[in-house]
């Protein structure tokens, strides 16, 4: 390391500077050596890294992809991309090209650029222990065909993901069969599909992110062992939106997160060992669909709160588990003043379960007659699952 | 006609019923207010305040006044005051008086409590409902003659407005469930005024679970400029229609 400092030559690209072109710097530059490159519009085609340098931007000099090349390829480890500014990638869907893409590299670092209008944004492939950090990026493609992941990850290991700001993309960030990352501190906000997609991406940990207005918040699909905490998921509405989707996934943890203003807070489906621990669920249509399809799934301490319905569900098999957890529409009462409600809670009404079957009927949707069915069904539960229920509900909202 | 008008508002304000009802919604709204800790749950209570008691109310004290007053019109009727005069000032006087005592009750602690958008929808509707009760109101002590009769079907009018129509829908949706019967519960729910109010209202406070697969029907109706007029518009019809074919058999009413 200290050979490598010691000789590592700085080479200037800009007008007026030793090298006109950023491909003649990478060219003359050795291992080690650290390019800045000053303002300006650079229009190299395909710009392909093949040594460990650093490429560094001041004042985010402009990269342009034309339309119709991928505008850095990284084939090298160790290359440091700071402070640029990549625009108009090609879009192709044979070949994904990217922003700036990564190809069988580790020890990666790309922080702080701007990327705009590109396919995919950053795309790291066969990579290990790549960061991306605090970088920036922008789409506005309004169809999901023709635009690309924000970040996309195929086949990685340990990446550290944080601090990044995605629009407008198909999925903010893509992880497929990357393993051991950790996303953090990101905000992913009006994408086309989801904010942030795990597909065979097992033991990966994500915290205080936030999701809004994307088509759903977060999926998780056939992955396991994923840690969620500290997560926001807002605002994401629509036919088919949720705020977390979670599909055939096991062992996962979800953690101290805020849904609000969703159509679904979380939807699983085919989730088993999930335990959910002091979420707070806020102003969802549902704060919750449990598909029977689930099983173990553990609700404990959470808050629900003014969402139109807390839980629904599609049969009345029932494998999972809800305790201690504050729902503001219990009516139940605490004579031994433990904090906790002597009767059970039950979380679905008939009225979830009707329009679960015959959706139309969404138009009588807190009318006397709905809530005259309710509360018979509470009396007598014929229709909702009997076993659904929180033994010990908790008096007053949890702090959380 | 003014001096009519004047007459029956009078009256109605001596006979103290119209004055309770001010303070029964006044202090209901209030409590509803200060007692729900989220604001939500308390406009929740509110808007079935509106959809059931100001119905009730209206209907059911528009029919027993008319009824009361059988004896007044009988008098005007002799006079040289045309007929259809004598029904439109008792129906202005009802409507101002039911208008007037709603605005009291449930719009000053919106206005305190609630000045949003969901708060003024949950008015203007509340207005809406109180002109189609009163005017339903005299369409039937119209046509029925006996008193007993008369109240017999406001209520039975009012539970179906209120309870059995969506008993009705939700029987239709099973019975049909086979049918893509979104687009036609938009139409269905313009036959009945308080469901018609209730997703108005709902279109601005639930909008969350009202962007799901159904619900987003709704609002590409109802949530649209045209959509919205269209309702107030059929609203306007629901107390217009009633109170034209009052008028109509009326003026060549036996008394």
């Amino acid at each position: 390391m200290i050979f490598h400092t010691s000789v590592a030559a700085v080479l200037k690209v800009g007008k007026g500077m030793p090298y006109t072109t950023i491909k003649s710097a990478i060219q003359a530059a050795a291992e080690g050596d650290v390019i800045y490159v000053y303002p300006g519009l650079y229009q190299e085609q395909n710009i392909v890294i093949d040594k460990r340098i650093a490429l560094k931007g001041i004042q985010f000099p402009t990269l342009d992809g034309e339309k119709k090349y991928e505008v850095l390829s990284i084939k090298a480890h160790g290359v440091l991309i700071e402070g640029l500014r990549v625009i108009r990638s090609g879009v192709s869907s044979i070949q994904d090209m990217g922003g700036i893409k990564v190809y069988d590299a580790n020890h990666v670092t790309i922080q702080n650029n701007i990327l705009e209008e590109t396919f995919f944004g950053i795309y790291i492939q066969y990579g290990s222990q790549c960061n991306i950090l605090r970088n920036r990026i922008f789409s506005s493609n309004k169809v999901e065909q023709q635009s690309g992941n924000g970040i996309h990850a195929w086949k990685s290991e340990k990446l550290e993901i944080n601090g990044n700001l995605i629009q407008g993309h198909r999925d903010g960030i893509y992880l497929e069969f990357a393993t051991l990352s950790n996303i953090t501190e990101n905000i992913a906000e009006g994408n086309l599909r989801y904010g942030l997609h795990f597909m065979f991406s097992h033991d990966n940990h994500y915290y205080a992110n936030v999701f809004s207005n994307n088509g759903a918040g977060v999926a998780v699909m056939y992955s396991q062992r994923v840690e969620m905490r500290f997560n926001v998921f807002k605002d994401n509405w629509g036919d088919a939106a949720y705020g977390l989707l979670l599909k055939e996934m096991s062992d996962c943890k979800i953690e101290n997160n805020h849904f609000a203003k969703n159509t679904v807070g979380i939807y699983l489906e085919g989730a088993s060992r999930v335990s959910m621990k002091e979420n707070t669920f806020e102003l969802n249509g549902w704060a919750m669909k449990l598909m029977a399809s689930c099983m173990d799934v553990d609700v404990t301490r959470c808050n629900f709160l003014s969402n139109t319905f807390d839980v629904g569900t599609n049969g009345s098999l029932v494998l999972n588990r809800f305790n201690n957890n504050y729902w503001d529409k219990y009516e139940g009462y605490d004579l031994d003043r433990n904090g906790e409600g002597d009767v059970p809670y039950r979380p679905v009404s008939l009225f979830s379960m009707v329009i679960e079957k015959n959706p139309p009927a969404m138009i009588l949707i807190r009318s006397f007659m709905a809530t005259l069915l309710d509360r018979t069904e509470k009396m007598i539960p014929t229709i909702t699952p009997e076993n659904l229920k929180d033994e010990f509900p908790m008096m007053k909202p949890l702090k959380l | 006609m003014k001096k009519i008008i004047k007459y029956v508002i009078i009256d109605i304000l001596r006979n103290k019923i119209v004055i309770g009802y001010t303070l029964f919604l006044l202090a209901i709204t209030l409590s509803i207010f200060n007692l729900e800790d989220q604001s939500t749950k308390g406009l929740l209570s509110l808007l079935n305040i509106i959809l059931i008691v100001v119905p009730l109310v209206c209907i059911l004290f528009s029919a027993i006044y008319v009824y009361n007053s059988n004896e007044f019109i009988e008098l005007l009727v002799s006079q040289p005051i045309k007929r259809s005069t004598i029904l439109l000032s008792m129906f202005t006087g009802l409507s101002v008086s039911m208008v007037v005592a709603f605005l009291i009750g449930t719009g000053i602690p919106i206005l305190l409590f609630e000045p949003t958008l969901t708060g003024f929808t949950m008015m203007g509707v509340g207005v809406l409902l109180t002109l189609i009760f009163v005017s339903v109101a005299l369409l039937t002590a119209v046509y029925a003659r006996d008193k007993a009769k008369g109240i017999g079907w406001v209520i039975l009018l009012w539970l179906y407005f209120s309870l059995l129509f969506d008993g009705l829908i939700l029987f239709i949706l099973y019975q049909f469930s086979e049918y893509p019967l979104e687009k036609a519960m938009v139409g269905i729910s313009a036959l009945n005024p308080i469901d018609l109010s209730r997703i108005l209202v709902l279109l601005k406070m639930d909008v969350s679970a009202m962007m799901g697969y159904t619900g987003a029907i709704f609002r590409n109706f109802f949530g649209t400029q045209y959509g919205f007029w269209m309702a107030i518009a059929v609203m306007l019809l629901w107390a217009f229609i009633p109170l034209f074919i009052s008028l109509r058999k009326f003026k060549r009413k036996d008394l």
